[in-house]
């Protein structure tokens, strides 16, 4: 029987960040619960916030169940996970400087040169530039897990468009306006300060040929894409252009937008679409969410994308295995916080451990997301596993696989009252001229009991995470 | 401001004055069918689909223009972009699309005629009286109307809102006269008979004009003083003259702001100095129909100069 | 030897387009092999953009034309010093890993018949040996005819067809080469020619260790020499187009080419 870190309660006693929770939960009955939850979807219902699930159809105006009962860290805590994620971050935009330069780390052995130049997210077509400041990855997500006080994983790392801040900001928001009563007894770190450190962090890396003030746009791929709401929300906030690529436009050296003042300049691109997208000269021929020319005027130095085409090769599940190597080799540290073991499929040792172990094991595609294409297999049944055998014979190179880790707990309003369920983490951190990081991040919850899959479209919702103020 | 933007604040005026005008559309059909028939069933409601621009979707898709038929068509159906369901969702999804230039109130007043629409379309229709459900179309496109009037900051998205508005409701005003004067009432013999007076009557009444029409033109209803009243004067709201009027006034808000003109402020101009030349009497001796097809033709031309000159971004 | 070339690429649209983006590579980079001693690209009514030298050591320029537009003319110029190196590039700067030139792509997946070639070269235990058999038995197989297939042919198909032109030669021996683990790229560029052509030429180029990249020419049965000029590579006829060009609008594309590579009398 696996025992699982609850967040709240330790040995009978409610360990110290929570300790002014419990008081707010005993004043609050049942009716009083269900009016405020009652509340909060109405709000989020209003103010637009909602997700559409890939290929699953249904409602497209679903929203994410969100959980009135707060995630909370020491200041002590998160000082450690800061320095790490931080930590992490550098490590990552080192790496993919180097492998688009001189690939340092590949001639010195510390990673095999297939995982990283045969790379599915590997841009051939970037090699040889830096962007500004060295910088490729300039939001990247980390999602962790914990599992004790003091033990914390990283789970993976996303260095395109980690999505999913619009959450962190709106729960928040939200919580302020149902509960201020809780933010004057408990000292919270503020998280708003968010769009505008976004906003600092993209001017900070306009292009070569940008003088004074960048020009910054959001770049969707259009009010279809179930992010839609966060594109808009964040551009809202952070006073820039929401765009599409029917929007701009290459001419001679630079990008333009289409206003109906005439053309004017774009310098800073932060893009939501992917690689493969962004430009049909360079990439797909075919998309229609691109800029054409666009690669160009980004390799002479008249825009910047962030991320960075070619930013993904860092976040692959094969690749992730190296970033503690990462750490020693650029930084010439060792690393804050451990990455989950992992099993490569592709090695044959590897693979053959992971063949005889599936029922205890967590399998993942090498390139999915959104926890598709996964086996929990302590929560699967005989034929699943027996699927995901085959699966991983045909295409070893596919599949990696992690330990089952006991995801910690917090308490969770559920039908009957406050249950525990588990969560994982995931922040935000702003690498620019500086590398940045808001005292907070997006808590994913898995809403059904004993379930350790916490993606949203999976079933799980989110929840406010507090920093609590030294 | 993004060409696009400015174009998805356009076509939410755009769609949401044509809503209106397919609700006011169906009613004139159903009063002018309350009465004994001229030329048969079919023709009466025909000249609705004639004038609305939908009689060729229309027979694609059923082969009886019965009542039910037609309010189905030209009220709910996703088929027919024109229909009301169609312009309603347009109008709020190009809302959602730049729901950050909209205020909460604008955005509230487009998405509760959508949530509230979803409903209606839910209920049996044998539920649905017609006169029902053009006034819930009018009551929340004057909902919309009024938060864009009442809270909406006076920039260049504003003036976009009120082109689309203007352009929309010249094109409707002067397609809901000509099928009055055309579709309806071919045969020069009826000019000035009871039934006649009638349709006229029918067709202020649509318009909500009716009353407003007494207190300007005492006296004996005449397709001169209607023509008068809709094409020229300029108290009337809906007239063409009146229409006209705001694209000029928005046209010159934006030639302003952006500090040049372009083609479009130039064919406002003129249009509107054709509108303050003509008489009721040119316009008879023109034959009202060929006025009509020259001035729907003329404002045509100047949304595409105006999609031209702001909303395709090429302007330079 | 002193090659000069003229190569016009002439766009034309059924109805103007309102405007034209063009990624180019068309311009030689200098090396041992070759010597650029003057070379200029020009676009009709075009603004020249930006312009910088890839990681495979290819110079891009971006081009556009302001619409409407209903013709555009893409013209290059320039004379070369070729020397025979014995179809191996030396002296080219370059930054991209021969590890990036072993994926497969659409055009370059092999079928059975390439990879009983790959496997065929496979066997030999010399990879430079191993690249002049994929070159030879490739001649063999795809009999040189213009006309039966088009950019957008396969190598399989090619292979099928056994007939082909140049582009489909180098898509036979990169397919079978990267099947049997070599490293193994297209490039364009230019040949010495009688004639005037209708086309740029192309070969395939295998990463043999030690020597580096050397050019293979399936369609003439020799390595590159001093009659060829190299311009620009990719994995395939599609990542190594010399032009890459978006119109905006609905007019219908016409395309005219006209190649012409002679020797300067000395």
């Amino acid at each position: 029987m696996t025992t699982y870190f609850n967040e709240m309660f330790q040995d009978g006693e409610v360990r110290i960040p929570y300790a002014r929770l419990e008081g707010w939960t005993k004043r609050m009955p049942d009716a009083l619960r269900h009016m405020k939850q009652a509340e909060a979807e109405a709000l989020f219902r209003r103010i637009g916030i909602t997700f559409a699930v890939y290929g699953e159809g249904g409602d497209p105006d679903r929203l994410i169940p969100f959980d009135m009962f707060p995630r909370v860290f020491t200041a002590a805590e998160w000082a450690r996970l800061e320095r790490g994620i931080k930590q992490r971050a550098r490590a990552l935009n080192a790496f993919l400087v180097d492998v688009y330069g001189r690939g340092e780390i590949v001639r010195a052995g510390r990673i095999p040169a297939h995982l990283v130049y045969r790379n599915a997210a590997f841009e051939k077509s970037v090699v040889g530039f830096v962007p500004p400041k060295g910088v490729y990855s300039h939001i990247v997500g980390i999602d962790l897990v914990r599992t004790g006080p003091d033990e914390f994983f990283v789970l993976e790392d996303n260095c395109r468009t980690p999505s999913g801040v619009s959450y962190m900001l709106e729960n928040r928001e939200i919580m302020m306006r149902m509960f201020p009563d809780l933010f004057r007894e408990n000292r919270i770190e503020p998280v708003d300060s968010y769009p505008l450190l976004l906003r600092r962090t993209l001017a900070s890396v306009a292009p070569a040929k940008c003088k004074g003030d960048p020009t910054i746009v959001i770049l969707t791929p259009g009010h279809f894409n179930s992010a839609y709401y966060e594109h808009s929300f964040l551009a809202d906030l952070m006073g820039v252009e929401l765009v599409e690529g029917q929007d701009l436009f290459v001419e001679g050296e630079y990008v333009w937008m289409r206003t109906t003042e005439g053309p004017k300049r774009v310098d800073v691109i932060y893009r939501r679409i992917d690689d493969a997208y962004i430009d049909p000269l360079c990439f797909r021929p075919d998309s229609m969410l691109g800029v054409p020319g666009l690669m160009d005027v980004y390799r002479s130095g008249g825009v910047n994308i962030c991320s960075c085409p070619g930013a993904g090769v860092a976040d692959d599940k094969a690749v992730y295995t190296f970033v503690p190597e990462m750490i020693r080799f650029y930084l010439g540290e060792e690393p804050i916080l451990n990455n989950v073991p992992t099993w490569q499929c592709a090695k044959e040792d590897d693979r053959k451990y992971v063949l005889e172990n599936l029922k205890d094991l967590v399998v993942k595609e090498v390139h999915g997301s959104g926890g598709y294409g996964m086996l929990v297999g302590p929560k699967s049944t005989k034929d699943q596993i027996e699927r995901f055998h085959a699966r991983i014979k045909d295409d070893p190179g596919n599949y990696i696989a992690q330990p089952t880790l006991a995801l910690s707990t917090t308490p969770t309003f559920v039908n009957e009252g406050i249950a525990p369920r588990h969560v994982d983490l995931r922040p935000y951190c702003l690498v620019g001229e500086r590398v940045e990081l808001v005292p907070g991040g997006l808590t994913r919850v898995a809403l059904t009991e004993g379930s350790l899959v916490v993606n949203s479209s999976q079933g799980g919702g989110v929840k406010d995470t507090w920093v609590l103020a030294e | 401001m993004l060409s696009r933007t400015a174009d998805n604040l356009f076509w939410i005026a755009r769609y949401m004055e044509r809503a209106e005008t397919m609700a006011r559309l169906l009613e004139v059909g159903a009063r002018i069918s309350l009465l004994p028939s001229v030329h048969g069933y079919r023709s009466e409601w025909d000249s609705l689909l004639q004038a609305s621009g939908t009689a060729d979707g229309f027979d694609r898709k059923y082969a009886e223009p019965v009542a039910r038929n037609i309010e189905s068509y030209l009220f709910f159906d996703h088929d027919n972009p024109s229909s009301v369901a169609s312009c309603l969702r347009q109008a709020r999804e190009n809302g959602r699309i730049v729901r950050t230039a909209l205020t909460t109130q604008v955005w509230d007043a487009l998405n509760t005629a959508f949530q509230e629409l979803k409903q209606l379309e839910r209920q049996p229709r044998s539920e649905l009286e017609l006169t029902q459900l053009t006034d819930w179309v009018t009551r929340h496109a004057a909902m919309v109307r009024g938060s864009i009037g009442a809270t909406l900051l006076r920039n260049d998205g504003y003036d976009f809102l009120n082109l689309g508005y203007c352009l929309e409701r010249a094109d409707a005003t002067a397609r809901l006269l000509d099928v009055k004067y055309y579709v309806l009432l071919p045969r020069v013999e009826f000019v000035g008979s009871g039934l006649d007076n009638y349709q006229w009557m029918t067709l202020l009444r649509a318009l909500s004009l009716h009353r407003a029409f007494h207190w300007t033109y005492a006296g004996e209803i005449t397709a001169r003083k209607i023509a008068d009243f809709l094409i020229l004067n300029p108290q009337s709201p809906r007239s063409l003259v009146a229409s006209v009027e705001g694209i000029n006034h928005a046209l010159h808000r934006l030639g302003r702001a952006y500090g040049r003109e372009t083609v479009a402020q130039v064919r406002g101009r003129q249009l509107n100095d054709m509108l303050e030349r003509v008489t009721v009497e040119d316009i008879f001796d023109e034959g009202m129909h060929e006025f009509l097809t020259r001035f729907i033709g003329d404002v045509a031309t100047l949304g595409y100069h105006v999609w031209e000159s702001y909303l395709t971004g090429d302007v330079r | 030897m002193i090659l000069t070339v003229e190569h016009v690429t002439r766009y034309g649209y059924d109805r103007p387009v309102r405007g034209l983006v063009q990624s180019h590579r068309m311009t030689p980079a200098s090396h041992e092999g070759q010597r650029v001693i003057d070379w200029e690209v020009g676009v009709s009514d075009g603004l020249a953009g930006g312009s910088f030298r890839d990681g495979a050591g290819d110079r891009v320029t971006s081009w556009s034309v302001i619409g409407p537009v209903s013709q555009v003319e893409v013209t290059v110029r320039g004379r070369v010093e070729t020397k025979d190196t014995g179809g191996i590039l030396r002296g080219h700067r370059e930054l991209v890993s021969p590890h990036c030139y072993l994926q497969a792509t659409a055009l370059t997946h092999p079928d059975d018949a390439l990879l009983a070639l790959a496997e065929e070269a496979r066997a030999l235990p010399e990879v430079l040996d191993a690249a002049h058999l994929l070159c030879e038995r490739v001649a063999k197989a795809i009999l040189w005819t213009p006309g039966v297939t088009q950019s957008q042919t396969t190598a399989a198909e090619a292979m099928s067809q056994a007939q082909g032109v140049c582009q489909d030669h180098a898509h036979a021996i990169i397919a079978a080469a990267r099947a049997a683990g070599m490293p193994a790229r297209y490039v364009s560029g230019y040949m010495l020619a009688e004639e005037r052509q209708d086309a740029a030429h192309a070969w395939a180029e295998i990463h043999v260790p030690n020597l580096g990249w050397v050019g293979f020419d399936a369609a003439n049965g020799c390595c590159p020499d001093d009659r060829y000029i190299r311009i620009a590579s990719g994995l395939d006829a599609q990542d190594a187009a010399p032009i890459r060009g978006w119109a905006r609008g609905d007019g219908q594309e016409r395309l005219e080419v006209a190649v012409a590579v002679q020797t300067v009398e000395q």
